[in-house]
């Protein structure tokens, strides 16, 4: 602190041309060794440790029933992820709409999905066939064109899929809403003005300014749902944990077994997380004037009135400006 | 008589019990240039965005080229228009903002070809050569990549004023463009619509600039707690006005 005083007085004192020292953190790098010096220590004591059994770990980490429950963990969270955030975003403007019965409706689910464990939501659906023996297609109240047996359709995949993504959606629509709510009213009226629908307006007006504020907490859950995928393993569906306690349960090497699931988990983690990172700096477009790429400044050559073909060149490849159908 | 681009009958808005409009008639010829002035709550705002049916009116009638805005008759019926007709209607009147209100995560040439490509589905090669030649007239070829957030407050306002010509619009409606300005910004703003009202575009502008009424204005129109007082020359209801509320709004508005 000091140092950066001396520094700046030194400037006005005398216009001379004088090297700039920049500060030195001391405790920067005392807390640096300090932390390197117990992530070594643990690492050390984690591997020399014969009860971690590491040559356990090898063994399985690439194991077939690893990988595929590795799959069908990533399937699960993908595909219930999407769902969630596409029934997210149904709700989100359901809640917003000026509609009672639809915002009361959207209220309700979220009370209801957000209010009861999710563990009891997914044996619920698995046990869907207790409850509603058949699910028939037909006249309300009237005659059943279509029966089908529950448990034909409710497999474990389903249930898990219905459990994860209904629970999904609920949370994902108070996020969509609140990233909607942060768009100011003067946006969808020049959208409005110009003539846009509804639909237009939120495709391509709301929805990509919201996203800003829905993809964090968006990355978030999805990170949130990997890890919720295995409680599917009360309604016996294979994913990453399910087969990981499968193998233990045989040979008893619970904690090499559960080391493996822990690596693979943490592995899809950090590839999210890049994958996020990517995804909100195409959304900071047009926010971050200081950031990214510089406008050309005025009075250089780039500046001088481009004809119009060279726009349409540039912008060609543009997926965002194609013409909606 | 050839029929007027904007036509009021006895237009009535209320938001709850409150009554905002309280029966406007006016009517703004082809080619002219009016101005609205009043004090602030007097409606103005509020009759705009009925003209552009942002608002519905709770009685009475609005034709903007002699079509009814909003509504179809049938008999002595009036029905609500559907929304993609209440739309089609909307892109042939302009609308600028005070806030400008521009998509801020579209550069300015997006921001302009928006409502010709997705709207009107023209063909975008030609939206933005099109596009171009409006920012080249509002002065702005230059920036064309630059997202709103890139921009001056005047510069931002002229590529939306751009974003409503886009559309080809009979008529512009602009609500107080230069309030949110810098003062040393509102002159390049007012130059763009200057030259806009000499090229023959037919405009509604709420303002307090009075030296742009008296310049540009064809005709000024004074409006007081949800009412039409009083509607002439520029000349005349800003340097001769008859009524007395105009008169005080305008000491005050001068002084
Ligand atoms: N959506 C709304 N709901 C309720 N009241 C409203 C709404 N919009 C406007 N008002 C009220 O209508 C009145 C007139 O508003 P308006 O914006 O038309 O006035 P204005 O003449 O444009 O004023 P200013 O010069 O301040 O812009 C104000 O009292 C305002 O509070
Ligand atoms: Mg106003």
């Amino acid at each position: 602190m000091t140092q950066v005083a001396a520094v700046v007085e030194g400037r006005r004192n005398e216009e001379a041309d004088l090297r700039v020292v920049p500060a030195r953190f001391v405790g920067r790098w005392v807390a640096a060794v300090a932390v390197l010096g117990i992530l070594a220590m643990t690492i050390y004591a984690m591997f020399t440790n014969e009860r971690f059994h590491w040559d356990v770990v090898g063994e399985y980490l690439f194991a077939a029933p690893v990988i595929s429950g590795l799959g069908k963990t990533l399937m699960l969270t993908g595909i219930s992820m999407l769902i969630g955030v596409l029934l997210g975003i149904v709700v989100a403007v359901c809640r917003l709409s000026s509609n009672p019965i639809l915002s009361t409706a959207a209220w309700a689910y979220s009370w209801f999905f957000r209010g009861t464990p999710l563990m009891v939501q997914l044996l619920f659906w698995f046990f869907l066939a207790a409850l509603v023996p058949t699910i028939g297609l037909g006249v309300p109240f009237g005659p059943e064109l279509l029966s089908i047996d529950t448990n034909s359709v409710i497999s474990p995949f389903t249930a898990a899929l219905l459990g994860l993504s209904l629970n999904e959606g609920a949370y994902m629509g108070e996020i969509v809403r609140s990233g909607i709510r942060a768009i100011s009213p003067g946006q969808t009226e020049a959208a409005k003005a110009i003539g846009m629908s509804r639909l237009q307006t939120m495709r391509r007006v709301v929805l990509p300014q919201a996203m800003r504020v829905i993809i964090p907490p968006t990355g978030n859950e999805t990170i949130g749902m990997l890890k919720y995928t295995s409680l599917v393993i009360v309604i016996g569906y294979s994913e990453l944990l399910t087969s990981v306690s499968i193998i233990y349960s045989r040979n008893f090497q619970t904690i090499p077994l559960l080391i493996v699931a822990a690596i693979w988990y943490l592995a899809v983690t950090a590839v999210f997380s890049v994958g996020q990172h990517f995804i909100e700096r195409h959304f900071e477009r047009g926010f971050t004037p200081m950031k990214g790429k510089k406008p050309p400044t005025p009075g250089t050559a780039e500046t001088v009135v481009p004809s119009a073909a060279e726009p349409a060149a540039a912008q060609a490849n543009e997926p965002e400006l194609e013409p909606t159908k | 008589m050839s029929e007027p681009m904007l036509r009021a009958r006895n237009v009535h808005k209320s938001f709850g019990h409150l009554e905002i409009l309280k029966g406007i008639s006016l009517e703004v010829q082809a080619g002219q240039v009016a101005c609205l002035l009043g004090p602030s709550g007097s409606g103005k705002s509020t009759f705009l965005r009925c003209i552009n049916h942002l608002e519905k009116i709770n009685d009475g009638e609005l034709w903007v080229a002699g079509e009814r805005i909003g509504y179809r008759r049938s008999g002595n019926k009036l029905h609500e228009l559907k929304e993609n007709q209440t739309a089609k209607q909307r892109a042939a009147v302009g609308m600028v903002f005070q806030q400008f209100n521009l998509f801020p995560h579209r550069t300015a040439l997006e921001n302009v070809i928006e409502g010709p490509v997705v709207v009107q589905k023209r063909n975008k090669a030609q939206a933005l050569r099109e596009g171009m030649e409006l920012l080249d007239r509002v002065g702005l070829a230059d920036k064309y990549k630059h997202y709103p957030a890139q921009l001056s407050g005047g510069q931002q306002q002229r590529v939306a004023i751009a974003r409503a010509l886009a559309l080809k619009p009979r008529l512009m409606l602009f609500d107080e463009p230069t309030s949110a300005l810098d003062p040393e910004l509102v002159g390049e703003v007012l130059d763009v619509m200057g030259s806009l009202a000499a090229s023959g575009m037919t405009m509604i502008v709420v303002t307090h600039e009075m030296g742009f009424a008296k310049e540009v204005g064809d005709v000024v129109h004074f409006m007081a707690d949800g009412q039409l007082v009083e509607s002439g020359s520029p000349t005349q209801v800003l340097g001769n006005p008859r009524e007395t509320r105009t008169q005080a709004f305008l000491s005050k508005v001068l002084a």
